[in-house]
């Protein structure tokens, strides 16, 4: 392990310009996250959490400060540089699954890895392998609107995974999904944190908050609460 | 980058995800495409008909008929004005120096021949040995006549298929005897097939034997005044150069031996029936050129619902795009996909067009009214329009869909 942190972010601001005038979404924010850490992000809507979410998986780039993520600074890159840093680095699970319809689990998992030329046959054993993980194994070629909320959500976790990302973002994991199915979804987040993977996941539910090692809370902008 | 198999492969699935819409999407181009085939098959089989009947006269060939060109009040029909004769035919080919060949022929359009038995009604020409060569025919079996035939009136006959079929439907014709009005006659040749005419007419249903005969034994025709004489002279040229040139000392040369005085109008025409042909060809040309702008802006309409229905799919899957960027997707990807499903979508337009426009031409064909042809090029045709349609039409909502925000896009309901 290198003394840098996975990701480490000074003075980080977000202005949007908008017809009424200057939005500003960050308004300096500092945060290191280590390797392997599981960061619960917090706060009400308009606090800057997504913001902040969007910048760690290199979605939007700050207007200023600095930011470090697996070694790329991610100021001033060009759309398809950011593109490529995604696919590289980041894995991504959404609140409403954002799965392609009419497209089995499969080719639903093996999305990332297309955009990276990787070979057909490698694609599908890799996406086989991830749904595996996430005990869905059985499903493989089923379209999303054969699946629960649940296997859906788990369907998008795979997908997150098949590029064998450093970090994974959730936004909102559970949002969509009942107490149980979100016990299931949050169970497996903390077996894929165990073996060595950083979670940064938004949420407002605070039992799911608990889980994670670290909470850092947002307000106004800025990070009002960091505990550990 | 994403594979272009693998785009291939992403685009059929939208494509097949909203089947219908994509065929709906796709007339305007399957319209465009067969209005391109037909356009270019008719055009074709127009000039193909032309070159055929152009090929059929003869390089090179100038025909001189009685009767004046013009349609002057005074003038009366091809058949009231002085016959021209075997001499003429032989006076032009001594004092035209470009000319090759001279051929006096005639033509009945209905004779009755017997031969073992049966009968057949065709048309018979009496006419110089010579014309074999100006038009370039071949016998198929035996031999043509030669000048001893023709000097000496002798009974000899060269048929065509069609004659040869129906009266010996078993072969054997060339040696055989025929009677043509009760005249009989010894076949010496048939004439190798040439098929049916650009204007449907049987050019194989014929019966040709020497002027000489026909004039002596057959027909009786004769003209007061005229010794010899001869419906049509068909004059071969040296060269193509040397057309209009001929066409003057031929006209000047008549002129003479008809004792025509300076300043009257000629009493007999000298064709270039290839010109002619050409000349009406320029204008079947334009009439395609026309059919061309229609086809052009059927294509444009195909190719605007094209991209009408493109920026539809880019707006209803923009969070599908949002998600593409996310997980890894340059522009350049996400422009490929749709560019391709454009190009895919034309491309199978095309293919549909293809079959459509092939099959309205055999239907056009079948009608009679235009000569029609289909070339296997044609297929070229409809790829390259509907693969440009597409691209040109499909840029601009691949590239919209190629700068879309990934948090915007992600967020769009």
């Amino acid at each position: 392990m290198s003394d840098q942190p996975l990701i480490r972010a000074r003075e980080l601001t977000r202005v949007y310009r908008l017809g009424g005038g200057d939005v500003h979404a960050l308004r300096g924010v500092d945060c290191d996250i280590a390797g392997g850490d599981y960061v619960a992000v917090m706060g009400a809507s308009g606090s800057g959490k997504s913001t902040f979410m969007n910048m760690m998986g290199a979605l939007d780039t700050p207007t200023s400060g600095e930011l470090v993520i697996a070694g790329q600074s991610l100021l001033n890159r060009r759309p398809d540089e950011l593109s490529k840093f995604r696919n590289e680095t980041v894995g991504f699970v959404f609140q409403q699954f954002n799965l392609l319809p009419r497209t089995t689990a499969l080719d639903n998992v093996a999305l990332p890895l297309l955009y990276r030329g990787t070979s057909s046959k490698e694609r599908r054993e890799r996406a086989a392998a991830c749904l595996e993980m996430v005990g869905l194994g059985e499903r493989m070629d089923h379209h999303p609107s054969q699946l629960s909320g649940g296997q859906q959500q788990r369907v998008a976790i795979a997908r997150a995974l098949s590029n064998e990302p450093k970090i994974l973002l959730a936004d909102e994991p559970t949002g969509a999904l009942d107490t149980k199915t979100s016990e299931d979804v949050m169970d497996i987040f903390d077996n894929l944190n165990a073996s060595g993977i950083t979670i940064i996941l938004v949420t407002h539910e605070h039992d799911v908050g608990e889980r994670a090692k670290r909470r850092i809370t947002f307000r106004d902008g800025v990070i009002v609460e960091d505990t550990q | 980058m994403m594979s272009p198999g693998a785009a291939v492969t992403v685009a059929l699935t939208a494509l097949r995800v909203n089947a219908l819409r994509s065929f709906l999407a796709m007339l305007g181009v399957i319209i465009g495409v067969g209005a391109v085939i037909v356009m270019i098959s008719v055009s074709q089989g127009a000039r193909a008909a032309v070159e055929e009947q152009i090929s059929a006269l003869g390089a090179n060939t100038l025909n001189v008929r009685p009767g004046s060109r013009n349609m002057g009040g005074r003038r009366g029909g091809a058949g009231s004005a002085q016959m021209l004769s075997d001499a003429d035919a032989a006076a032009l080919r001594d004092e035209v120096p470009y000319i090759t060949a001279a051929a006096g022929f005639m033509s009945e359009r209905s004779v009755t021949a017997v031969a073992d038995g049966m009968n057949w009604s065709s048309e018979l020409m009496g006419s110089h040995p010579d014309l074999f060569a100006i038009r370039g025919w071949t016998p198929a079996e035996g031999r043509f006549f030669d000048m001893t035939e023709f000097d000496g009136s002798a009974r000899v006959a060269v048929i065509g298929r069609t004659v040869s079929r129906e009266l010996f439907p078993a072969g054997g014709a060339v040696g055989a005897a025929l009677r043509i009005n009760g005249v009989p006659m010894e076949i010496i040749g048939v004439l190798e097939e040439r098929g049916q005419s650009s204007w449907g007419q049987d050019q194989d249903d014929i019966i040709i034997i020497p002027t000489t005969t026909m004039r002596g034994r057959v027909s009786g025709m004769n003209w007061p005044g005229v010794r010899d004489p001869v419906q049509t002279i068909t004059l071969q040229i040296d060269s193509a150069r040397n057309m209009e040139a001929a066409t003057a000392e031929v006209e000047e040369v008549l002129r003479i031996r008809r004792g025509i005085s300076p300043g009257a109008e000629d009493n007999f025409s000298v064709v270039n029936f290839a010109e002619f042909l050409r000349a009406r060809s320029e204008t079947e040309q334009q009439l395609g050129l026309l059919l061309g702008i229609t086809a052009a802006i059927s294509l444009l309409v195909g190719g605007i619902g094209i991209m009408n229905i493109m920026l539809v799919s880019v707006t209803e899957r923009t969070r599908e795009i949002g998600l593409r960027l996310a997980i890894g997707a340059r522009q350049g990807d996400v422009r490929n996909q749709f560019l391709v499903e454009a190009v895919v979508l034309c491309l199978t337009g095309g293919l549909m067009g293809l079959g459509l426009g092939i099959g309205a031409a055999y239907w056009v064909q079948s009608l009679e009214i235009f000569q029609v042809s289909v070339e296997p090029m044609i297929a070229l045709v409809a790829i390259g329009a509907a693969a440009g349609v597409g691209i040109v039409f499909g840029f601009y909502p691949a590239h919209q869909a190629s700068r879309l925000n990934p948090i915007d896009a992600l967020r769009y309901e």
